[in-house]
């Protein structure tokens, strides 16, 4: 098994020749979870769906456990995106029941623990959840696979501090680090940043700084949210 | 509920602390089980590495010791505990000289005041 669970060679992407990412490399090592912060637009949408295999670099190469992004890595990665993608006319059993029969990788019985670490009840229907619980529901979603890559784009934001806590508390008790890499966009710097182990931070395109997260409380005696103003300033 | 932490304090070495001064407080007894390591990355609210990383270090300053399958445990070994104990009381009071030294406080003054504050006045204290 190759150390390195995601690697960005050189790559850049563009959209309709809007620069995206230019000429971004690294790489994430294995059972660490990492944020990606940086101002909206900044690119990290975009290294998540590249890592995921949804859309190809214009220039350069990412492979995740040694093989090239592409759509048939959906097996091994779980990308938790930041639009909603719950079918509506389904209760939340169902939702768990459809996900088990796309994802090999899903467990049932996880995802039943962390449905009532959650408080969600399984008879509702997604249509009638408020928005909180449909965030909490994406969330036993992606930590229900044993997937060894767990994208989550801004899986916090927009909800309530409670909801956002017991996120928080659900990576706490349910990731498997031994096995599993996490990587997720957030703006909600300081409730995630006793959770993280790396900070990767971006600006138009270019990653600014990749730190530990101990590290920068040690050498620069700063908090994550004091040292991303200084990384962007930079 | 999760605690608060000092942000400009890596989160390890402030848990490491908490876990020290309960030792000391006899809160942890010796040779008793401390919480696995999940559980206490859900009780701390930080990350199951960082609390890896804590345990760690707790076995490197023989404090505990990991069984393997079993857990940690605090050790039995009460003279570590009692050097334990004397090594943070000698840290928190050279903390506290420091301080006193900078604020431009003589010895005797020091003392002076400490005395004064722990034995005499016991009506007026805490104001």
């Amino acid at each position: 098994m190759s150390e390195h669970t995601v690697k960005f060679t050189n790559v850049t992407k563009k959209y309709l020749g809007r620069m995206a990412l230019n000429n971004v490399s690294f790489d994430l090592p294995r059972g660490k979870i990492t944020a990606l912060v940086g101002p909206n637009g900044s690119g990290k949408s975009t290294i998540l769906k590249l890592a995921a295999g949804l859309v190809h670099p214009t220039q350069g190469s990412v492979t995740v456990l040694g093989k090239t992004a592409n759509r048939r890595i959906a097996g091994e990665v779980a990308y938790l995106s930041e639009s909603d993608f719950l079918y509506p006319f389904f209760t939340v059993e169902e939702t768990l029941k459809f996900n088990a029969g796309l994802f090999a990788d899903f467990d049932l019985q996880k995802a039943k623990e962390i449905l009532s670490f959650m408080d969600l009840e399984p008879d509702k229907k997604v249509k009638h959840l408020s928005k909180g619980n449909r965030g909490r529901l994406k969330i036993v979603l992606a930590l229900s696979r044993r997937a060894p890559l767990i994208l989550m784009d801004e899986p916090l934001s927009g909800l309530d501090p409670m909801v956002r806590d017991s996120i928080i508390k659900s990576m706490i008790s349910h990731l498997d680090l031994q096995g599993q890499t996490v990587l997720m966009s957030t703006h909600e710097v300081a409730e995630v940043e006793p959770v993280l182990d790396l900070v990767i931070s971006i600006n138009e395109g270019k990653i600014t700084c990749i730190e530990d997260v101990e590290n920068i409380r040690e050498q620069h005696g700063l908090s994550l949210v004091d040292w991303m103003k200084e990384a962007l300033a930079k | 509920m999760s605690q608060a932490f000092n942000n400009t304090q890596p989160i390890y070495l402030q848990i490491l602390q908490r876990l020290c001064r309960q030792v000391v407080r006899g809160e942890i007894k010796a040779g008793e089980k401390l919480p696995s390591v999940r559980e206490m990355a859900l009780q701390c609210g930080v990350n199951p590495n960082t609390v890896q990383r804590v345990y760690a270090e707790l076995e490197r300053l023989e404090i505990a010791e990991t069984r393997r399958g079993l857990g940690s445990f605090i050790t039995e070994d009460e003279t570590r505990l009692k050097r334990l104990r004397e090594q943070l009381k000698n840290e928190q009071i050279e903390r506290f000289i420091a301080d006193m030294e900078e604020t431009g406080f003589s010895p005797e003054e020091i003392l002076a005041g400490v005395r004064e504050r722990l034995l005499g006045n016991k009506g007026q204290r805490g104001d």
